[in-house]
């Protein structure tokens, strides 16, 4: 980061702060970690200060802001994991933490191991804020929420109703392992998000909109993410969706608009390809490398590298530099996503994918901003090419079972395609399918690749992390569609 | 990781006294002064503290062990009408000062809001109720024996079927707690907490379809505040791979409208769903189909739906809500008839109305109305006899996805379970969907069994919805 922060949104744990952590230190409670006889530790110092701004009916509703600070220790024992953590940084506090997630290995441990000598990781920088947005002034902020309501109500005389909010953080961890990596990183993240209601003859109807991803409040200049915008849009939805009628219900083509879509991909293939799954062969795509997984229309790529994205990190929570993976090329499958313990037992590098959601939770593979590569279609002929189905545009999540491969995804703007052409809006629904069969049916690919815009969350074992996706527009030749109409 | 009775982790230190209580309680109260006296005109302060144990096994071996403890407070003020709320984990006194001025700094950003006044200190709780929400017990377990525990459950699940080839793991965790708040309204009030569980998760291979192999996964758990009352590590294990076991062979079946039954872990998901629309904070922001429904019929005459916070030892049950109110009992529906809907202090405001005493709030959040115990009423005929006349439709056991819309009520789920054929539960089903307007379904509920456990904080009892449209296959 090239802006010094001040004093306030530094971590105490950083050089020069209240209760700084050198390598020294460090390698000493590395050491009171691995008494026990474990065979690998970490300590994972996170600091996150987070301010959340609410506007409704008009009137700044609530300010919040928050700060925590911790200290996660991990030690692994072969398979298993010691973790404890502790929210002060008094040095007793931390050796208790230490010593208690090296209990892991009590009993079948060996004579303490050394701890490396701590060398500092080199972190690319893939999101060097200008200013970080914690540092602009609070009435910056509320103007933002303003413009985007007074946006929303202008677009149309039936929206009555406009929430927007506005939420951003600062996070700063310092990372330092036994096998000798010492990595520290300063992670921006903003997000405005609005919600408009529609009513129209007793027909109520809701849309939204919003964006963000590490950056400061330069990504309001950029074109179309300025925050009018993204009120125009949630009030677009909701009046498209008061003509909304009953969708279909059965197996039909699905055309996915670009950029969110990717939603689908991250649910449908994403997940099963995090390798802790097919460490423990409890995913679907469990000893399915090197064989075909997908229409060969398919390149799947997880990319921790673009720059400003939401799921972008210069160093992964285990002191890996981001980077970008590919998955599945021309539809085999070539990679997993790896954390430390899994690339361990495939006896592979880890692929800077090993994230927690703080200091209170272990790492595990997770996913960064995860994409389907654009192909060659014109996306005006796909839609033209689909005599009768489904045109999904907006979607509010997705779900997915890893063991069996079943998906569903949530629809909240979708319309009919008669006759190659768009026409009623559809009610909510759902779609459901099974990864690699779905995956196998991609026919068409356009060549309009989008990334979202930044608001994706994704939860895997109780950890919420941000993640990005992105598709261009994508045929499916078949897949279930959950409506009402038989 | 040997697990041996002498293992070196202690559970020492983690027991939560009623000192412990207090000394929390204290702390919420120095806030509130601290906050006054940096200019609140009203403040108040919700103050948590506790500790966690998780140990996890799988195939046998311990895979992962969380010990850890946290402390964590969470300040609203109101100064001149308009509102801020902070939280922190530090909880030394420099640091609440540092807080507390912030907080009143941030205030003044905000909009003057009439509704976010305090509770009239005549409505606030006095002479809590002891509700035996913690069982000293559960702090006496150490990792070793919730190891051993976890250990027999996934060992119990493996040995019950050859068809379970592996396992996800089994999990025993634990959490100790202790709850503060205090307001300048002259609350102040705490209480103590316990809460364990067990969870096995199975898994078979399924090659039913060669071309197509799958695995399939199932689970099965058991929670509670009281040590006593969990369900023996083999029982959970046995549960859990006849569930697991049951799916292999699942298939999709035909789009149609037919009778869909939902079986009480996926029953207490749909009376959850309720409460996300009959809630005063969905009310008065209108974002509910529900709105102006009060005292109309809005479900079937055999639903009947209760709050109660007051269940003794109960998962969702609290001595006084999230606004310093009194816990107290509320009906949600009334033999399908919509009851005044619960709500927060603010909330009721906003519609011009008192709270229900049903505000639940988090650290660092605004209050906003929750639910405690939320309960449907059991039927009278048992589970076999609802079966028995069902003479086509689907068992459901697993919901997945969003596919709810509250304000017009489109509900559409992905949905696995049990194809019911003339009575029977007959093979297994997954990658369907089932949608209606959410208003039909409650309406059309048209059996409820009498099976009725209080498993977890919302609970349910098996019923069925005479018809939904599931969507699967196309027709032949």
């Amino acid at each position: 980061m090239t802006t010094t922060l001040p004093a306030a949104l530094r971590a105490p744990f950083s050089a020069g702060g209240a209760s700084a952590i050198d390598a020294q230190l460090a390698n000493r409670l590395l050491g009171l970690a691995l008494e026990a006889g474990g065979d690998y530790a970490d300590l994972y110092f996170e600091f996150r200060v987070s301010a959340d701004y609410a506007l409704e009916e008009e009137q700044v509703r609530t300010l919040g802001r928050g700060i925590t600070l911790g200290l996660g220790v991990r030690v692994t024992k072969n398979d298993a994991t010691g973790y404890a953590y502790c929210e002060d940084l008094a040095w007793e506090k931390m050796a208790h933490a230490a010593r208690t997630a090296g209990q892991i290995a009590v009993g079948g441990g060996h004579p303490p191991l050394g701890v490396a000598p701590l060398a500092q990781v080199a972190t690319p920088s893939f999101y060097a804020v200008p200013m970080p947005s914690l540092v602009m002034s609070t009435q910056d902020k509320l103007a933002l929420l303003r413009t985007a309501d007074r946006a929303a109500r202008a677009f149309d005389p039936r929206i009555v109703k406009v929430e927007a909010s506005f939420a951003e953080s600062i996070k700063e961890v310092l990372l330092f392992t036994s096998d000798g990596r010492m990595a520290s990183d300063v992670q921006p993240l903003i997000r405005l998000g609005v919600r408009a209601q529609a009513e129209d003859d007793g027909r109520r109807q809701s849309g939204t909109g919003g964006g963000g991803g590490r950056y400061g409040m330069e990504y309001f200049e950029i074109a179309q993410h300025d925050a009018a915008e993204h009120g125009r849009e949630a009030a677009r939805v909701a009046i498209a969706m008061l003509d909304a009628r009953d969708a279909p219900a059965g197996e039909m083509p699905v055309v996915l608009g670009p950029g969110d879509s990717g939603i689908l991909l991250h649910e449908a293939v994403g997940h099963g390809l995090e390798a802790d799954f097919n460490r423990k062969q409890t995913s679907n795509y469990s000893g399915q490398l090197g064989k075909l997984v997908a229409s060969t229309l398919c390149t799947v790529v997880d990319d921790g590298t673009i720059a400003n994205s939401r799921g972008a990190i210069n160093v992964d929570d285990e002191g890996y530099a981001g980077q970008s993976n590919t998955l599945i090329e021309n539809g085999v499958l070539v990679g997993y996503m790896h954390d430390r313990l899994s690339a361990k037992h495939f006896g592979l590098t880890p692929t800077g994918n090993g994230r927690r959601e703080s200091f209170r939770s272990m790492p595990l593979p997770r996913m960064t901003n995860t994409s389907l590569r654009g192909g060659q279609d014109n996306p005006d002929d796909i839609v033209r090419s689909v005599k009768r189905g489904i045109y999904a545009k907006r979607f509010s999540g997705g779900q997915v079972n890893i063991s069996n491969g079943d998906f569903v995804f949530s629809l909240s703007e979708s319309y009919l395609i008669e006759d190659g052409k768009l026409t009623s809006p559809l009610k909510g629904v759902n779609l459901i399918g099974n990864g690699p069969e779905i995956l196998r049916r991609v026919d068409m690919l356009g060549a309009d690749f989008q990334l979202s815009d930044g608001i994706w969350t994704c939860g895997k074992d109780g950890q919420s992390l941000p993640v990005n996706v992105g598709t261009p527009t994508v045929r499916i030749s078949s897949i279930t569609v959950g409506g009402t109409q038989t | 990781m040997s697990v041996a009775e002498s293992s070196s982790h202690t559970a020492a230190g983690v027991a939560v006294s009623e000192r412990d209580v207090k000394q929390l309680c204290d702390i919420a109260e120095l806030a509130v002064e601290l906050a006054k006296r940096a200019g609140a005109d009203h403040a108040e302060v919700v103050a948590r503290g506790g500790s966690e144990l998780t140990a996890k096994v799988r195939l046998g071996q311990p895979e992962l062990v969380q010990e850890a403890g946290s402390r964590a407070l969470g300040l609203s003020v109101l100064r001149g009408g308009r509102r801020a709320v902070t939280y922190t984990s530090d909880l030394r006194r420099e640091a609440l000062e540092a807080l507390c001025a912030e907080t009143v700094t941030l205030a003044d950003f905000a909009e003057v809001d009439e509704f976010s006044m305090p509770p009239d200190p005549s409505l606030l709780a006095t002479g809590l109720p002891d509700l035996d929400l913690y069982d000293p017990r559960v702090a006496e377990v150490d990792a070793a024996w919730a190891l051993r525990q976890a250990i027999e459950a996934e060992a119990a699940s493996r040995r019950a079927d050859p068809r379970v080839t592996n396992s996800e793991g089994a999990t025993w965790s634990r959490e100790l707690g202790v709850s503060c708040f205090a307001t300048s309204g002259g609350f102040v009030g705490g209480f103590r907490s316990s809460f364990c569980s067990l969870v096995a998760e199975p898994l078979c291979d399924d090659e039913t379809d060669p071309t197509s192999p799958k695995k399939r996964n199932g689970f099965w758990w058991t929670a509670s505040r009281f040590l006593g009352l969990l369900a023996s590590p083999e029982a959970v294990g046995l549960e859990a791979a006849r569930r697991t076991v049951a799916t292999i062979g699942s298939r999709k079946v035909e789009t149609q409208e037919c009778a869909i039954v939902f079986d009480p872990e996926v029953a207490r998901a749909m009376v959850g769903a309720i409460f996300t629309v009959a809630n005063g904070s969905a009310f008065w922001r209108k974002s509910s189909y529900l709105v102006g429904k009060e005292g109309e019929i809005v479900a079937s005459p055999l639903v009947t739906i209760v709050d109660d916070p007051l269940i003794p030892r109960g998962s969702g049950s609290r001595p006084f809500d999230g606004d310093g109110l009194p816990s107290r009992k509320n009906p949600v529906i009334q033999a399908g008839v919509l009851c005044p809907v619960m709500t927060d202090v603010y909330s009721a405001r906003k519609l011009g109305r008192a709270s229900t005493g049903s505000a639940g709030r988090s650290i660092g959040g605004t209050p906003g109305p929750t639910t405690s115990n939320l309960v449907m009423q059991a039927g009278s005929m048992t589970k076999q006899q609802l079966l028995r006349n069902t003479s086509k439709g689907l068992y459901v056991t697993n919901l997945m996805g969003f596919g709810f819309n509250p304000v017009t009520g489109d509900f559409s789920r992905g949905a696995q379970g049990f194809w019911i054929e003339n009575g029977e539960l007959t093979f297994p089903v997954s990658e369907v969907t089932i949608a209606a307007n959410f208003d039909e379904i409650l309406k059309r509920i048209d059996a409820v069994a009498d099976d009725l456990e209080l498993r977890a904080a919302t609970a349910a009892p098996t019923f069925r919805v005479s018809h939904m449209t599931l969507a699967g296959t196309s027709r032949n």
